[in-house]
């Protein structure tokens, strides 16, 4: 199986990052033990891979309609970031767009863990967590190109986009931000005890804010049903983990609060969906947040205007040649569930059409009439 | 039909760049995501990637080239299925307008009507727009610094290169100064403002942090108590919220709340207001904000000069000094005097432009639009007085004070929101201290009452402007 070894750890040689696992006896699949430790198929039984050192969660059997999907909805991911960067640079998108290109099996695999009515919410890198929560991919990209049918009628954009019907709350531009809220949203469903989980994403750079551990605090003090989902692409901006955070094993985050955490291979989409199910158990039973630790990478730079000095081309070009999300789940298509070339072209096809309208019709919609400029300051009261 | 690869534009700002280098020739197979060429703006070095994938099949802009507008086609790409023959298909006649640097002439109609407001906004930032102007006018007419000796001479640079020489200068004076912010050292700041101090001053005095304002500003302050004199740099001054409390409670209050015994010297410096479409969260105008607090100076800088002699001001300055930047700004030259040691007084006025008729306030970036419409205005025979604050907190209201006394008008401009504004404070001081030679009421030219939007038409909307000035010089000379 493939195993995404991050250039960040082949650095730190030594490093064990397997979280709790260690001790895990827990025997069911997809089912937490009380301490919240992963099921079989955790790091401590496995021998000492790059794998094992990588994720805690072996990944899960996926069914040919399974990977299928995941196919489908990672592919339009990129295909739909590419056109935004390309749209960008003929100036049809303005200000700053961060594309998700590479990062894509985490919002998928996740997304494939959760059930109706379970929120989403994460920071200004969007666009793939929108398209996830099965936001109409016209409507992202006429927001990103500021026009009217947009998402947020344009006067949102790339950062700031959100979808009340497919319970996505943003979209948020300020590092931080979309930890409280996500936990909040969690503190909305345990009020009215449904069974529903909130799904909190942030970056690696967001993870040393203060705000991210006064809400830890809370959701585990009142056992929120929260899912912080920890994208660490190695770097915020030009920052590699380890010159911004004192310790980088970023799912040990929670254990002075008593929050377990997990490490996840978030270049395979099984295991980030083996993970997600398992953490979503755990918040829906009433054991509280989970903190999964998605390593990742970000394969262009931070925003449109990035020069990406920080890293070498041979460390960008590791990851896409041999742990791309998108070939990995390919490569399984034609090799084990008997799909032919072909089959997999007249896909890309499909989702390269889906995108095109999406462009087409985000250049052609008109902008905002003038008077919205003065509409959605206030409710009507 | 062989794909165009167009000039891309690579930040929010960028109109057009140098194609320093291709690293493809014609007749090469590039897959999606490989690096074709690269790219010099006034920021940095950028490589472009094949967005799609095929043969190049032709490159229409050579190597070298200076000043290639964005979207301007720079190569042909035949994609899988496509030979040569397909490059005689693209339309000949466009095809030549093309490689002469003409506009994409696949780019639709609403497309074409919703950048255009984006492209005046960008002038703002363009050196054969209004900018040159500005740099004629403070050539003919020397800054009347008592700072600057006759004789003097002036050297062009840009905002950001100013501000980087006074960093580095106080530095050089003051084993104390340090710099700390996002970004600062290794990626030389976000803006490249602190380019070089890294290699200059090393890791000991120039120190990146991790995502953490209200830690970093207030770890900041701390450092100040024990004597240090820290720039903390925000990445924007829309991050400084987070910092709000450790700049409001513990920065501008404790030598107050100490009787006198310690303070904080330190500045908190970066960019304030909007770029360019980059939306609410990222477009706010804190000058009226800082301003209202006891213990902090808050400085606005419009030129290269006041940039540079009021920074050096600031970092000397024994107490907390909001320093407020400005993106659009940065890349803006004038003539900055070649002093050894050049710094200004902070809390005074300048005069940009004499005038008899009526008078303009602003600061920062809302100079860039007074000293416009200041212009429009001479045509028509209006001849404004243009008073630059430079300094907001403490506010130079006398020489605010006296222009009145001579134009008996006066209007305000600033891109932040209206209430509680600089301009509602400047209104109510002329009010109370100049009544008597008001011949028409104060009015502020301000950003719109709303949180910034994203679509290139609002946005422009929610911006003030020159023609907004115009209309309210006019207003108050009942010239209409
Ligand atoms: C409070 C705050 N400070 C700074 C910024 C500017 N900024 C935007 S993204 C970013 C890096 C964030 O890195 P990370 O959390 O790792 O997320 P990634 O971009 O890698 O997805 C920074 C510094 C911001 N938006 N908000
Ligand atoms: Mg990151």
């Amino acid at each position: 199986m493939a195993a995404a070894k991050t250039p960040s750890q082949t650095g730190t040689g030594q490093r064990r990052s397997r979280s709790r696992s260690q001790n895990s006896s827990a025997k069911t699949r997809g089912k937490a033990n009380e301490n919240g430790n992963p099921p079989v198929g955790a790091t401590a039984e496995r021998p000492n891979t790059e794998t094992a050192e990588k994720s805690a969660f072996d990944p899960i059997v996926f069914s040919k309609d399974e990977d299928l999907k995941a196919y489908r909805e990672m592919l339009l991911v990129r295909r739909f970031e590419e056109k935004a960067g390309q749209l960008y640079g003929m100036g049809l998108i303005g200000g700053f767009c961060h594309l998700y290109i590479g990062q894509e099996a985490v919002v998928v695999g996740m997304q494939m863990a959760l059930k109706e009515g379970d929120q989403v919410t994460t920071t200004y890198r969007d666009h793939g967590h929108m398209l996830a929560t099965g936001m109409d991919p016209k409507g992202v990209m006429a927001e990103l190109t500021g026009r009217r049918s947009g998402y947020s009628h344009g006067k949102g954009g790339s950062m700031h986009m959100f979808s009340r019907e497919k319970n996505f709350f943003g979209g948020h531009g300020i590092v931080g931000a979309s930890v409280p809220i996500g936990t909040g949203l969690a503190f909305a469903n345990r009020y009215r005890e449904n069974d529903c989980v909130s799904i909190t994403y942030f970056g690696d750079g967001a993870a040393n804010q203060g705000q991210v551990y006064e809400s830890f605090n809370m959701a585990k003090l009142w056992s929120l049903p929260v899912i912080y989902v920890i994208e660490n692409n190695q770097y915020g901006m030009g920052t590699s983990v380890a010159r911004a955070s004192a310790t980088t094993e970023l799912c040990k985050r929670g254990e002075s609060f008593d929050i377990p955490g997990h490490q996840v291979d978030g270049m395979d989409v099984r295991a980030v969906k083996a993970a997600g199910d398992f953490a979503a158990e755990h918040a829906r039973s009433g054991k509280g947040p989970m903190i999964l630790e998605m390593l990742t990478y970000r394969y262009r730079g931070h925003s449109m205007s990035d020069p990406a000095k920080y890293r070498s081309k041979e460390e960008v070009q590791k990851m896409r040649t041999e742990h791309d999300a998108i070939e990995q789940v390919k490569k399984r298509l034609m090799e084990s569930h008997g799909m032919s070339e072909d089959d997999v072209k007249a896909v890309d096809k499909e989702i390269r059409g889906v995108v095109n309208q999406a462009a087409e019709f985000a250049q052609n919609d008109p902008e905002p009439d003038p008077s919205e400029l003065w509409t959605d300051v206030y409710v009507e009261a | 039909m062989p794909t165009e690869i167009l000039m891309p534009a690579l930040s929010p700002t960028m109109e057009e760049g140098k194609l320093s280098k291709w690293t493809v020739k014609e007749g090469d197979e590039v897959a999606a995501g490989d690096v074709i060429a690269e790219i010099e703006t006034d920021k940095a070095t950028m490589e472009v990637e094949a967005v799609d994938e095929g043969k190049i099949a032709k490159i229409l802009v050579e190597e070298g080239t200076d000043a290639v507008k964005v979207n301007t086609p720079i190569a042909l790409l035949l994609g899988e299925d496509e030979n040569e023959s397909d490059l005689e298909e693209a339309p000949s006649g466009d095809k030549g307008s093309k490689a002469n640097g003409g506009s994409a002439p696949s780019a639709p109609e609403p497309e074409a009507k919703g950048k255009e407001p984006q492209k005046e906004d960008e002038k703002l930032g363009r050196k054969d727009g209004p900018v040159s102007v500005l740099v004629a006018m403070d050539k003919a007419e020397p800054p009347e610094d008592p700072d600057v000796p006759e004789g003097t001479e002036f050297e062009e640079q840009t905002v950001r290169e100013a501000l980087r020489d006074a960093m580095a200068e106080e530095m050089r004076r003051d084993g104390d100064v340090f710099v700390m912010g996002e970004e600062v050292a290794e990626y030389q700041g976000a803006y490249k403002v602190t380019q070089g101090l890294l290699d200059e001053f090393g890791e000991r005095r120039v120190i990146d942090t991790p995502i953490t304002e209200h830690g970093f500003a207030g770890l900041g302050v701390g450092a100040a108590f024990a004597g240090l004199k820290p720039i903390v740099e925000f990445m924007t001054f829309n991050f400084a919220m987070q910092a709000m409390d450790q700049i409001i409670n513990s920065a501008a209050k404790t030598l107050y709340m100490a009787g006198g015994q310690m303070g904080c010297p330190m500045v908190f410096r970066g960019p304030n207001g909007a770029a360019a479409r980059v939306a609410a969260q990222h477009s706010q105008d804190y000058a009226a904000w800082y301003s209202q607090i006891p213990g902090l100076k808050v400085i606005q800088p419009h030129t290269a000069a006041d940039a540079k002699g009021l920074l050096k001001a600031a970092i000397r300055d024994p107490n907390p000094v909001i320093f407020l930047e400005n993106e659009i700004l940065y890349g803006q030259s004038f003539p900055v005097p070649k002093l050894d040691d050049f710094v200004l007084p902070i809390g005074k006025a300048k005069i940009a432009r004499k005038g008899s008729d009526a008078t303009i306030v602003s600061f920062g970036i809302g100079m860039t639009h007074a000293l416009k419409a200041a212009e429009q205005l001479a045509e028509q025979g209006i001849d404004c007085e243009v008073i630059d604050l430079r300094t907001l907190r403490p506010l130079d209201i006398e020489t605010v004070i006296r222009s009145v006394k001579k134009t008996n008008r006066c209007v305000t401009v600033e891109e932040g929101w209206p209430q509680n504004s600089i301009g509602s404070w400047i209104a109510s001081q002329l009010m109370v201290k100049a009544f008597d030679h008001l011949d028409a009421p104060v009015l502020s030219v301000t950003g719109k009452d709303v949180p910034m939007p994203y679509a290139a038409n609002l946005e422009k909307l929610a911006l003030p402007s020159a023609k907004e000035v115009v209309e309210a010089v006019r207003a108050v000379s009942y010239a209409d």
